[in-house]
């Protein structure tokens, strides 16, 4: 029991986050949290078969395919404050509130009494003992099952599925286009040039230097650009030179301070 | 000892129930469901150290297979209402009310 009182309130508290927190990443990661928690209490309670397949199945696959399709279709996209329904908000909260009180005064006036135990159930093996289960009374259900996964992947498949509406670019297709660009606009055909090294970067922030000292703004990536993280040169030369006359200044106390010491010592 | 892990598996599922529908996001509200299907197996493996036989834990393989299956096809549809409206959120998915 010592395991389910530490659990029981960090699980709790993890569910209540995926009620309060705003982004979707963290939703996951709390019910990541609740879903470990929840397989140490299969295993604390004799069911050490389910313990491993709830960490793979569902802390393992599922909850990195929540993960996978929160990346894919926008980190940021956070809730919309907006109610549609004037007073849905609390009348779920209230609703859902008088449900958890509804259940938990239920289970506790039912007087579900003391475990019988699984020692005897689980006689020869946990694992064993579920397989007798499963491939005798329950054979049925678990040949549709696999019809059941074999639809959900056919599903799946088929409402990822997008139609071509346009043709596959190829390489010559591609090599044919920047010629026509040169012909029809004059654009370069060729690479873009590379950034450019100054005394102290080599980044890819540094712009290349034109014959004329300009810095050119093709050479740098447009996402720095856009974010203003290019280096100028005028910059990079003013540091230079403060870091010159940081060791210039070095250079000048050393001696002195060692020939004074020097002197001491005689 | 039972009752207290009964207790947890109600709690848990009506703040899954709380969060389907106070959520906008259609991946949060899919997680609450998630959160929901994960307190009916506490409390079908609890049944099952109750009455001393295997069956609950067998129901709650299940339900793990079942729950599999309804994520890979759910998050593949909320995939594609992304698609066609760049949204996630269960409000702007309202063409069947006009």
């Amino acid at each position: 029991m010592t395991a389910f009182w530490i659990l029981a309130p960090i699980m709790v508290l993890s569910a209540l986050g995926l009620l309060f927190v705003r982004k979707a990443v963290h939703c996951a990661l709390l019910l990541a949290v609740v879903m470990i928690s929840l397989a140490i209490l299969y295993a604390v309670q004799e069911a050490p078969f389910l313990f491993a397949v709830q960490i793979i199945v569902y802390t393992g696959a599922i909850l990195m395919l929540f993960l996978f399709v929160v990346m894919l279709i926008g980190v940021d996209a956070s809730d919309s404050i907006v109610e549609t329904i004037p007073g849905q908000r609390i009348g779920a909260a209230v609703l859902g509130l008088a449900l958890g009180a509804l259940l938990v005064i239920g289970v506790l006036q039912a007087g579900i009494g003391t475990a019988v135990g699984l020692s005897e159930a689980n006689e020869g093996g946990n694992v064993q003992a579920i397989a007798k289960v499963l491939f005798s009374e329950n054979v049925y259900a678990f040949e549709v099952t696999s019809a059941l996964l074999i639809t959900a992947a056919l599903g799946a498949m088929v409402l990822a599925h997008r139609e071509r509406l346009f043709p596959k670019v190829t390489q010559a297709d591609q090599a044919k286009q920047r010629m026509r660009d040169y012909a029809e606009t004059g654009k370069h055909p060729g690479n873009l040039p590379a950034p450019g090294t100054f005394a102290r970067h080599n980044s890819v922030e540094t712009p290349a230097l034109l014959p004329d000292g300009t810095a050119s703004s093709a050479s740098v990536s447009r996402v720095l650009l856009a974010r203003g993280d290019v280096r100028n040169a005028e910059v990079a030369a003013a540091e230079f030179d403060d870091l010159v006359q940081a060791q210039l200044e070095d250079a000048d106390e050393a001696p002195t301070g060692s020939a004074s010491q020097s002197k001491e010592d005689v | 000892m039972t009752t207290p892990f009964i207790a947890l598996s109600a709690i848990l599922f009506s703040i899954g129930a709380i969060g389907v529908l106070i959520r906008r996001n259609a991946i949060v509200v899919f997680m609450c469901v998630e959160l929901m299907l994960n307190a009916t197996n506490l409390s079908l493996i609890t049944f099952a150290r109750t009455n001393g036989n295997l069956e609950g834990q067998v129901a709650a393989f299940f339900v793990m297979v079942v729950a599999a299956a309804e994520v890979v096809v759910g998050l593949a549809i909320i995939m594609t209402i992304f698609r066609t409206r760049r949204s996630a959120s269960v409000d702007d998915a309202s063409l069947l009310k006009y």
